[in-house]
């Protein structure tokens, strides 16, 4: 077993177990803190995907913005908020969660079972990059190429996503904001 | 060498885990972390891929558009949860069943 293997299995059970511990806990403070080594597991997955500028961007904006602005939305907005938030009387598994509990378990049975079944090492254009060899290798530096691609190949849709980010932080502002009038 | 169906598996896992918060939690913001733990399944998913295509790059791209648009999605959910807290004095999301007034 090489070490990227085993610091694979490492950051996937990091992973899975702190998302378990974000599903199961009771208080919620605890639950978004516990999300952050979450994500900081599935950056270090993305590094061993070879997909380290995607880790990096993942860090900047989940674990910087997204994981802190729902820290400070609901640690300023009041404290009978953060009261009423706070409190939950419910276990992990009591008979109101079973339904979600069989759920979410046979869909996890029904995902593995489709993903052991489909082999998707022997895929067919996985084997055709793997002869042409477009593979991305470790030694690669790809952010470079990535900055191309975007600026050529894909720049529509990145204009689109610019457009729609402008318009959801307009919305996000006046949604926020407080009333006056009426 | 890491094969696909480890990270497939991991994805799994982590989609199931989104999906029962979705459904059993009672709480408007532990339902968007679960959002956002199905998000990030998809996007683990495709960057592994986006490792058998070095020429464009499509999974790593597409990644970073989806890691984008969930900021975006998560500040817009945010503001909206805060309104219904401040109308409805809970942000339970089965109780909430009015559209207006």
């Amino acid at each position: 077993m090489s070490l990227a293997q085993l610091l694979f299995y490492v950051m996937g059970f990091i992973a899975l177990a702190s998302a378990v511990f974000v599903a199961a806990t009771k208080s919620l403070v605890r639950s978004i803190f516990m999300f952050f080594i979450t994500l900081f597991a599935l950056a270090g997955l993305y590094v061993l995907a070879l997909a380290d500028f995607v880790a990096i961007t993942q860090i900047v904006i989940y674990v910087g913005g997204i994981l802190v602005l729902i820290l400070f939305a609901f640690m300023l907005s009041g404290k009978e908020t953060l009261n009423v938030i706070a409190q939950q009387p419910n276990k992990f598994i009591s008979v109101g969660k079973l339904p979600a509990f069989l759920l979410a378990g046979f869909f996890l049975i029904v995902l593995v079972n489709m993903i052991f079944k489909s082999n998707v090492d022997n895929l067919q254009w996985v084997k055709t990059a793997i002869d042409t060899k477009n593979v991305i290798t470790p030694d690669a530096a790809m952010t470079e190429n990535i900055g191309i691609n975007l600026m050529t190949r894909y720049l529509l849709p990145f204009e689109a996503v610019s457009i729609l980010l402008m318009v959801a932080l307009v919305g996000a502002a006046h949604l926020s904001r407080k009333e006056t009038k009426r | 060498m890491i094969s696909l169906t480890d990270f497939l598996v991991v994805s799994a896992g982590l989609f199931c885990i989104g999906l029962y918060m979705i459904v059993s939690k009672n709480n408007a913001i532990q339902v968007l972390i679960g959002i956002e733990l199905m998000l990030n399944a998809a996007i683990l998913n495709l960057v592994a891929f986006g490792k058998y295509d070095r020429l464009n790059n499509g999974g790593q791209l597409f990644a970073l558009f989806a890691i984008v648009l969930a900021a975006a999605t998560t500040a817009v959910a945010l503001a909206i949860i805060l309104n219904v807290y401040r109308q409805y004095k809970t942000i339970d999301p089965g109780e909430i069943n009015k559209l207006r007034d």
